[in-house]
């Protein structure tokens, strides 16, 4: 990836995250360190890969994203407001009783929602019948879906993993937010779904791994997933649950908290302190 | 009497898909290993290309469902009652009934009528399961006529239904003739001292009930309500107001049911007395299916015995 181009990425990503400050901050909850760890990916796909169209979101030939994370609903505001799908100023009224933005995404309410998730282990199983309808039409349209470690956990997750291979959904990626954390504790003291690459790899799967914020590693992945015709993929990112935030990096605390004023004043700060260093 | 002709409603199901198949292009039909049980199976054989088994994974065959109809798809999801309305539930819920997507949910092998294979098989709480849904439609057939009616006409609905099929042949109760709507109850019969509102298998079980009443001396008016979610109020109330008392007939779970629906409506427009034929909040067990409806009282006796109940209440 050209050195101009990635700068840009790394700009809109650190928009993305102060659109995820911005809205747990006024919302006073949510899940910043999830949405944290899924902006770089995020980003990768609205910003340079997806087929999408702002001024017709229910485009039939759009790519389609499914965020079966749909707690981590701040990052995928963010980022379809920073792409034009709504105004990046209706990130404030997140959780509010008479916003459109739900706590977790609703497909009929925002635009650029492709399915209504929050139920972890579902949305994977809705994006298999996203794929397969592109299947069945030739495969003109890719379809994400998002998933987080402690995701993995649900064994709806492994049904429709089953169902994607055995149907050589080929449309479909699958992309795990390996952030480490789950509420109530690390993956791998709760209930380890660890090694993860193999799994995906024994359900069928063809498996990249790679650095969750790495664009030059984002971009090689979607290609080889792209690339790939008679098998889903599962790309298995290593990422860092708060990314971008110094005090909410790694701290499992993060998973469903908000900043008060005074964090949001640092986090802010440290983000436009980012901005101001890759306009540099 | 001529030969009563008896089709088991998944079997009117399974037919009713092939005929959708052949005039609708976006048709999906989808199950879970039980295609030759629930029918579907005759829906595969004709259209190998629409027919997709997700294998025994009810809750990830609803996600597909969802995903599929939300591509633009009428998409047909089956199993066993229990496990569509009872182990998918919250994938319905969530999936299918919050995003209010185009899906059907085509369940067999719905209450005690089952048979052999026993309690955990027998599902008599999909209907209270599925009424709590917002925006859910609920249909729930007499016989192969009124089957064939609902599933064109959940086909041509937007937005999910849940269609409500047995595995027992039953008798057929309507005739060529007969026009059904989604949301409207239908009097078969007529009455002053009591109102039978029977739905699903019930429905000829109650035409019966209302001869023995009669050789007795009550005169029974009958509803059919193959609708169960939007509920008829206008049809209860009218009924509420004609005879003063009304006994419900269902093959459920007497709480959740068709007997709760209609008491609702009954206690918060025109209180009058309500009795319930139903599964009286029991697991159920093995047995012939024709065995366990007697046992379990749903049959004309048993209607009749509640209808007696009711009109004994409005003294």
């Amino acid at each position: 990836m050209e050195l101009t181009e990635k700068k840009q990425l790394k700009l809109k990503a650190v928009n993305v995250r102060k659109g995820i400050i911005e809205g747990t901050f006024n919302a006073k909850s949510g899940h910043p360190g999830g949405s944290l760890s899924i902006a770089d990916i995020l980003t990768y796909l609205y910003f340079k890969e997806m087929k999408i169209d702002t001024a017709n979101p229910k485009w039939e030939k759009r790519d389609r994203l499914v965020l079966s994370k749909g707690h981590a609903a701040p990052a995928l505001y963010a980022v379809l407001a920073e792409r034009g799908f709504f105004p990046v100023e209706d990130l404030k009224t997140l959780r509010k009783s008479d916003s459109y933005l739900q706590g977790h995404p609703n497909m009929n309410y925002v635009p650029g929602v492709d399915m209504s998730t929050g139920s972890l282990g579902q949305g994977i199983s809705a994006a298999c019948g996203f794929a397969l309808a592109s299947k069945i039409e030739g495969n003109p349209y890719n379809v994400y879906a998002i998933l987080g470690d402690g995701e993995i956990e649900e064994g709806q997750v492994w049904e429709a993993c089953m169902f994607a291979a055995a149907k050589k959904l080929s449309a479909l990626t699958v992309i795990v937010d390996n952030n480490d954390l789950q509420i109530d504790g690390t993956v791998e003291e709760v209930n380890s779904p660890y090694p993860i690459p193999e799994k995906f790899a024994a359900f069928g799967f063809n498996v990249i791994e790679i650095c969750g914020h790495c664009f030059d590693e984002i971009e090689k992945a979607i290609e080889e997933a792209k690339a790939c015709e008679d098998k889903p993929t599962a790309i298995i990112m290593k990422t860092v649950k708060g990314k971008g935030v110094s005090f909410m990096e790694n701290q499992v605390s993060w998973h469903g908290s908000a900043p008060n004023a005074e964090q949001y004043a640092v986090a802010m700060a440290e983000l436009n302190a980012a901005e101001e260093e890759l306009k540099k | 009497m001529a030969d009563i002709i008896k089709t088991a409603t998944r079997d009117a199901y399974g037919k009713a898909l092939c005929e959708l198949g052949e005039k609708n292009d976006k048709l999906i039909v989808l199950d879970a290993d039980l295609a030759a049980a629930t029918k579907t199976g005759m829906f595969k054989k004709a259209f190998p290309e629409k027919f997709y088994d997700c294998g025994i994974a009810e809750g990830n065959m609803m996600g597909i469902a969802a995903g599929l109809a939300a591509s633009g798809y009428t998409v047909f999801a089956s199993s066993f009652a229990m496990f569509a309305a009872g182990r998918a539930f919250e994938q319905i819920r969530n999936t299918i009934g919050y995003p209010h997507i185009n899906v059907k949910i085509g369940a067999t092998h719905a209450g005690i009528s089952v048979g052999e294979d026993g309690a955990s098989h027998q599902c008599c709480e999909d209907i209270a399961l599925m009424r709590t849904i917002p925006g859910m439609t609920i249909l729930n057939p007499a016989d192969d006529v009124e089957t064939r009616l609902a599933v064109l006409a959940a086909a041509r609905l937007d937005g999910p239904v849940y269609m409500r099929f047995g595995r027992l042949a039953v008798p057929r109760v309507f005739d060529e003739n007969y026009k059904f709507e989604i949301g409207k109850g239908v009097y078969l019969n007529e009455g002053t001292d009591v109102t039978i509102i029977a739905t699903g298998l019930m429905v000829e079980r109650a035409i019966q009930a209302v001869e023995l009443l009669k050789s007795e001396g009550i005169s029974a008016a009958l509803i059919n309500m193959a609708t169960i979610k939007p509920i008829d109020k206008d049809i209860i109330i009218d009924a509420a107001k004609k005879t003063g008392c009304i006994v419900t007939a269902e093959e459920h779970n007497i709480i959740g049911g068709l007997g709760s629906a209609v008491a609702e409506v009954v206690a918060e427009n025109c209180p009058v007395p309500v009795t319930r034929v139903g599964v009286e909040d029991v697991f159920g067990k093995s047995g012939p299916a024709l065995e366990l409806l007697e046992i379990f009282g749903l049959n004309a006796a048993g209607i009749a015995a509640k209808a007696k109940k009711a009109i004994e209440l409005k003294k």
